[in-house]
């Protein structure tokens, strides 16, 4: 069988050049909401329950930012092979213009001193772990403010 | 027509790692409490209990768990669960009977066994689950989320790693002297930054532990409280446990996102803010004759917004206070003269109410070695998972 990439959930994100996160807009009160909602419309003085798909802005800003430098319990999934050291990774709460706040890690080689709040990101697709499929794709946030990553090892001593 | 009812009873089961039920550690806190009311159970007519979701169905009906440990009374029993604020709704509902006249005497017990490290969640698989899909989607512990809320307030106010461990040496020396504390050392600065980083920029020391722990309170109408000689009472001006009001648009645990503001707009407060501001609202009394404050300092951060969320201080303006001494005993408004969760940890459906009997022994001079002199009036708050929160209102 050949391995694929395939999102890590159903519906949440398209992939390709361009990638988004799809969130659900009220035909009623057009709140837009993520992830997508099949119920019932949050705005309390509306009763939608209609609801159509709708790609939200690939980019925003930096509300706040940490990193997980302990492995987290499952259900996460190790991303590093057997005997391997954990790598830690970064994680952005991301302001829309759509009003809402996403969290997302942050792309992979990335940390919190590339970062800072009020910052701009991209939305991009990366594999967030890998199984019997193949690689199980997530979208994560790109720092567009900060300089080219430099490879573990390879940093400047200046 | 006053709403107030009195607190004549506080009692606690010291927090720790005991290894026993929490069944045990339940009825030692209200057996404490009802004897320091001075009331027999016998004469408890609703029992009130905090349900515990980590001990089987034994935990899922804690109120009637309790009544049958102490032994069957006959009392009428409820059972509540809002995450970290279980403690302060379980007080409401007994309040709310007591109001209506249709309860003289009521026992309200929270307990909890905890496990240790992160808090996961249950076993399975469940996709439409936040508080599943925040950990197999982005590894998002709780931690993290403190952490984000710490980051906003060194980027926008300026605060330091150096001011949160601040928040820990001063909690810490609070809670030497208080028995029912499980952490009883001072903790340095230095021992605080050198701790391992859990979630940047947090360290191992800024971030509370879970526990094992029981509170127990006895409400009783304030007539009640006369006729049993107690002329003035504690007494509880305010509970609030208001819901968020959309869009809640501060990122909460353990969501992946906010509501959107785009439609209905910025609502005047965020959820935190709401809270205490419904407790003030409903008690007739503001920020300004607060005595002191006990808090869920989750982390040593959150410590410095619950100060602002509370309207002790301007937006920003925690850190100042702190570095002043201000919220040190001794100084202008006390937060967590009992040590806080940082010198508790976390035991869920206990915590809230720990936080009512703490600012009962403030309010009648008897928090030995951490007292906070003249105290006439003491808040709490809190928030937990899904809109959940609550701040108790308390005062002589």
């Amino acid at each position: 069988m050949t391995q694929t990439s395939t999102p890590a959930i159903e519906g949440w994100f398209t992939t390709g050049d361009e990638p988004a996160l799809i969130g659900s807009r009220c035909t009623a009160c057009t709140t837009v909401f993520f992830p997508r909602t099949a119920g019932f419309c949050g705005n309390p003085a509306c009763s939608g329950e209609e609801f159509e798909d709708v790609e939200l802005s690939r980019r925003g800003r930096i509300w706040s930012y940490t990193d997980a430098q302990y492995q987290p319990p499952p259900p996460y999934v190790p991303t590093h092979a057997e005997g391997e050291a954990y790598v830690p990774f970064a994680l952005a709460a991301v302001e829309l213009a759509e009003g809402i706040t996403v969290l997302g890690q942050v792309a992979a080689g990335y940390g919190v001193d590339d970062l800072r709040v009020g910052d701009e990101v991209e939305m991009v697709v990366e594999t967030l772990y890998a199984d019997e499929t193949g690689d199980r794709l997530i979208w994560r946030w790109l720092p567009l403010n900060s300089g080219p990553v430099v490879e573990l090892g390879q940093e400047s001593d200046a | 027509m006053s709403n107030d009812v009195a607190v004549l009873g506080v009692g606690m089961h010291p927090w720790g790692k005991w290894g026993k039920n929490f069944v045990t550690y339940g009825v030692h806190a209200a057996r404490a409490a009802l004897a320091d009311a001075d009331i027999p159970w016998t004469d408890v007519d609703l029992i009130v209990g905090g349900e515990t979701v980590r001990n089987g169905y034994g935990g899922y009906v804690a109120g009637a768990t309790f009544a049958q440990a102490l032994g069957w009374n006959g009392a009428r029993v409820a059972t509540s669960y809002a995450a970290c604020a279980t403690g302060a709704q379980a007080l409401d509902t007994a309040r709310a009977r007591i109001l209506a006249g249709l309860c003289d005497v009521a026992l309200v017990v929270g307990s909890d066994t905890t496990p240790k490290g992160f808090l996961a969640p249950n076993a399975g698989e469940r996709w439409d689950d936040p508080d599943w899909l925040r950990f197999r989607l982005l590894g998002m512990t709780n931690p993290a989320y403190f952490a984000l809320y710490a980051r906003r307030r060194m980027d926008l106010y300026g605060a330091t790693q150096a001011d949160f461990a601040q928040v820990k040496v001063k909690n810490a020396k609070h809670g030497l002297a208080n028995p029912n504390a499980r952490y009883r050392k001072e903790v340095s600065v230095a021992d605080v930054l050198g701790s391992a980083v859990v979630s940047d920029p947090l360290h191992l020391l800024d971030i509370c532990a879970t526990s094992d722990g029981a509170a127990a309170v006895v409400l009783t109408s304030v007539d009640y409280a006369r006729k049993h000689g107690i002329a003035a009472p504690v007494r509880v001006k305010a509970v609030s446990t208001v819901t968020p009001t959309f869009p809640n648009t501060v990122m909460d645990m353990p969501n992946l996102s906010t509501d959107s503001s785009a439609v209905a707009g910025v609502p005047e407060r965020t959820f935190k803010e709401s809270i205490a501001h419904a407790a003030y609202e409903e008690a007739g009394i503001g920020p300004e004759d607060v005595s002191l404050a006990e808090v869920y300092d989750l982390s040593t951060a959150l410590e410095l917004d619950w100060i602002e969320d509370l309207a002790l201080c301007k937006r920003g303006e925690a850190e100042a206070l702190l570095r002043a001494g201000d919220t040190t005993i001794g100084g202008r408004i006390p937060v967590n003269p009992s040590g806080g969760l940082a010198c508790f940890g976390e035991a869920v459906p206990a915590q809230a109410l720990a936080q009512v009997c703490e600012v009962t022994w403030q309010l009648r001079g008897q928090a030995t070695g951490r007292q906070v002199e003249g105290a006439r009036v003491g808040i709490t708050a809190n928030q937990g998972l899904f809109g959940h929160g609550s701040s108790v209102l308390l005062s002589v």
